[in-house]
């Protein structure tokens, strides 16, 4: 199986998040941000960073980049689509996701080591995981506050489509203690904290984000 | 040519600690009386006349805002 990871101008986390998919034992693809197609991927990682310096908003200009022509259109037909930290961002801004990341309530940049709940297990990258597993993974970032209209939150939490919610303290004041969510049909997740850190005891607080990476092995195989 | 303003605001549900920041910060400056900041982005476009209000509108709500979270206004300044 391959899995692509889009590196933008300005993206940090490609090289972390292409090791995670060999540490599942899928086969990384780099992807480029001017990429017209997704050289035969089967899912997508967009990772974390700071693509095109945040101008204007985070993942604004990243979203009319070539490369997410293809991705838009593939995860539109189903194609399993991860997007974390400024790639969640990304997914948002790009309306493959609803609502929208914000500078953290408290308006510092927060770095620490996060405990989330898995909320839902029925996403192409949250299969792996028990019903309401507890997870340690790292989250860092300045704009990771969710907000969205109160009649989207209602329908992401109606829906169950809330993957990812933090536990023992919200980071950023986000809506719900809204860590992650997914598309209606489960197939794109985006999440603030970053799995590709943690995915081995020796470089990360556990190896609890190696999961997500397994989770769509198993999804795309179905 | 035009000078056109587009001036985006986060919309008044949303919650602006920037704005909440400087607020507080006034009354340490000894400036006392303002009781709100709200903190947005001020943009200023060169502008053909062969550019119409329909598409800076496009421009504005499409890519200068995010239409979850900002409002925005566009006007034309004097050419």
């Amino acid at each position: 199986m391959k899995i692509g990871v889009i590196t933008f101008p300005g993206t940090l986390d490609d090289i972390d998040a292409a090791r995670a998919v060999r540490y599942a034992g899928a086969e990384p693809v780099a992807l480029w941000h001017g990429d017209e197609d997704l050289r035969g991927v089967d899912a997508v990682v967009v990772p974390g960073g700071f693509s095109y310096g945040d101008y204007l908003r985070a993942g604004a200009i990243a979203r009319f980049a070539p490369v997410m022509t293809p991705v838009v259109e593939a995860a539109r037909g189903g194609m399993p689509v991860l997007g974390i930290c400024n790639g969640f961002q990304i997914l948002c801004e790009a309306g493959l996701l609803p609502g929208a990341l914000l500078r953290n309530a408290g308006l510092h940049f927060v770095c620490r080591d996060q405990t989330l709940r898995v909320e839902r297990t029925t996403t192409a990258w949250t299969g792996g995981y028990a019903d309401g597993a507890e997870i340690v993974i790292p989250v860092k970032n300045m704009d990771g506050r969710f907000a969205a209209e109160k009649s989207t939150v209602d329908e992401l939490e109606g829906e169950g489509r809330v993957v990812f919610r933090y536990v023992n303290g919200n980071p950023n004041g986000s809506l719900g203690e809204i860590a992650g969510i997914s598309s209606a049909d489960g197939r794109v997740v985006g999440l603030m904290p970053h799995p590709e850190h943690a995915i081995d005891a020796l470089t990360g607080p556990s190896a609890d984000g190696l999961g997500m990476f397994r989770s769509v092995l198993g999804s795309v195989a179905a | 040519m035009a000078r056109v303003v587009v001036d985006v605001m986060p919309k008044p549900e949303i919650l602006d600690p920037q704005g909440q920041a400087v607020a507080r910060a006034l009354p340490r400056l000894g400036f006392t009386g303002i009781s709100d900041v709200r903190q947005g982005k001020h943009f200023e476009l060169e502008v053909d006349d062969s550019v119409d209000d329909e598409t800076l509108a496009k421009i504005a709500e499409g890519f200068l805002s995010n239409p979850v979270i900002e409002d925005f206004t566009v006007r034309r300044i004097g050419a």
